[in-house]
């Protein structure tokens, strides 16, 4: 496969400082109080939409080498742990900020509201993921094994867009496309190689 | 004196001087940007006046919210979705000439100018709590007119039961009502039924902070009743008519499990997706804390006895 030089000039480690941009951005402006009316909100959910956002980066490599032939493959730890840390994150500002560790009125949310039920389902479904995210882990389960594993990522990015879907009133169209593209980049995962389908058959 | 008649200085008064100051910031810094835009497209919203009002024992003593929170955080669909949006797109609403249209089951069937709500009328400062149904909330020094004292002129006939409320539909100033994949049904409607239009806590607000309202606020004159849910309030509104049937509402049709016709605030009743026990108050910053929310948004001794009998579970 041909493989791009200027995309893997660059060292792995760069997502970190470039992924966390975004949230530093964020934070600061909210310590500065720079956030508007409900700096609240725009810190929990402008950190959960970038969760998102990293998720769907991390689910376009394999269909960019696919069928783009651009190989971020190396990149791919680092997009989903940094995708993993902005989930961390958001969930910390619900629990700390938004809820104020009011865990009687967590409980009942989790029980009762399905998005945030879903919401922590994607959060619980990650871990494993993040805690697997290193070379030892992958040796430890086998290449097979720890790939069907990181399969959880398909649920767990679906979690989230459907959890950003059912918090909003009305049907506006930004939960709607963070859905339609994770739904594509999974539904693209179905087609198969064309030389693998004829070998098949 | 009675013990609740807190003395309530003019909504003038009370604006921190910071915050006139900010807002002159703030518009000088719109209108910069209007002439740097320069599309030639944008109209400029009509220069905001001072209004002379008086004070009213019906105000709450809690401290209002600054003009730039109550300016720059709303739901107004017409102007798209983000809370910011509004603030950004009403600008191009033209709000004069304005008028409303009044019919339905009157005997004096009519209009009502903008002018002369502006001039006819003792305009009076309201401080009302204001709760979304998102579960944040505001306080804010409305001005306005009892809608009763308004309603009276028109001589409604008996067989009324309720009143319909409709907001413009000017798709060519109002950016949310363009889009191929509208949000919502337009024109955005909505009801009140009889005696909640004739409490006195009902206001039609024309201003805020002693000035006429800002476009994004629902110039020119909209709805206000501070014990029901934000979006009961319907802006920019250009029809009133009188029913004997339960007129339609607009987020009722959009999701009649979730909004009720009668929306009144109820920290018992939550909303199917989320809690409405507790809320967030704009302003405090990062780190406010909720607070309970209070029934009938605290307003319960002036309004419970409308909905006695009533079972405010099924009647949402």
């Amino acid at each position: 496969m041909a493989q791009s030089k200027l995309w893997t000039a660059l060292p792995d480690w760069v997502i970190y400082p470039v992924g966390l941009i975004p949230a530093v951005d964020l934070l600061w402006r909210g310590v500065e109080n720079r956030l508007g009316a409900d700096p609240m909100k725009v810190l929990e959910h402008g950190l959960g939409e970038w969760a998102l956002r990293f998720l769907i980066l991390g689910l376009a490599i394999t269909p960019l080498m696919r069928f783009a032939r651009i190989n971020l493959v190396k990149y791919r730890r680092a997009v989903g742990l940094t995708a993993f840390l902005y989930v961390v994150l958001h969930l910390a500002v619900y629990l700390v900020l938004d809820q104020q560790f009011d865990w009687l009125a967590i409980g009942k949310d989790i029980v009762k509201r399905p998005y945030i039920t879903i919401g922590m389902a994607a959060f619980v479904m990650l871990i494993p993921l993040a805690i697997t995210s290193n070379s030892l882990s992958i040796r430890k389960l086998g290449a097979a094994g720890w790939r069907k594993l990181h399969k959880l990522v398909y649920p767990a990015a679906l979690f989230g867009a459907v959890h950003y879907l059912l918090l909003v009133k009305a049907w506006p169209p930004e939960p709607i496309i963070y859905l339609a593209i994770i739904a594509g980049l999974l539904a693209i995962r179905l087609v198969k190689p064309a030389r693998r389908r004829a070998r098949a058959a | 004196m009675p013990v609740y008649r807190y003395p309530v200085p003019p909504a003038s008064e009370i604006t921190p001087k910071s915050v006139f100051l900010n807002r002159r910031a703030f518009m000088a810094g719109a209108a910069g940007l209007a002439l740097a835009g320069a599309s030639g497209t944008a109209r400029a919203e009509e220069e905001r006046q001072k209004l002379a009002t008086v004070s009213s024992p019906l105000s709450t003593d809690e401290t209002p919210n600054s003009y730039e929170d109550i300016t720059t955080y709303n739901n107004f669909y017409e102007f798209g979705t983000g809370k910011g949006d509004p603030a950004k797109n009403a600008g191009s609403l033209t709000t004069r000439p304005w008028t409303i249209e009044v019919g339905g089951l009157v005997n004096n069937p009519g209009t009502i100018d903008i002018e002369d709500l502006l001039t006819k009328y003792t305009l009076e400062d309201r401080i009302y709590r204001h709760r979304c149904v998102e579960a944040w909330s505001m306080v804010i020094p409305w001005a306005g007119i009892p809608l009763a004292s308004i309603i009276d002129k028109f001589d409604v006939q008996g067989s009324a039961k309720y009143v319909a409320f409709e907001t413009l539909v000017r798709p060519e100033e109002m950016t949310g009502q363009n889009s191929t994949f509208p949000i919502l049904p337009w024109p955005y409607v909505e009801g009140l039924r009889m005696d909640e239009a004739m409490h006195p806590l009902t206001i039609l607000a024309v201003g805020l902070y002693g000035e006429t309202l800002p476009n994004q606020s629902g110039a020119p004159v909209r709805l206000v009743v501070p014990w029901k849910y934000g979006f009961k309030g319907i802006k920019s509104i250009v029809k009133i008519s009188f029913t004997e049937e339960q007129p339609p509402a607009t987020w009722n049709m959009q999701n009649p499990r979730e909004y009720g016709f009668y929306s009144n605030v109820n920290p018992n009743v939550d909303h199917p997706r989320w809690s409405q026990a507790t809320e967030r108050r704009i302003g405090g910053g990062l780190f406010a804390s909720r607070i309970d929310t209070q029934m009938f948004n605290g307003y319960g001794d002036q309004v419970a006895s409308l909905y006695e009998g009533m079972d405010l579970k099924k009647y949402f």
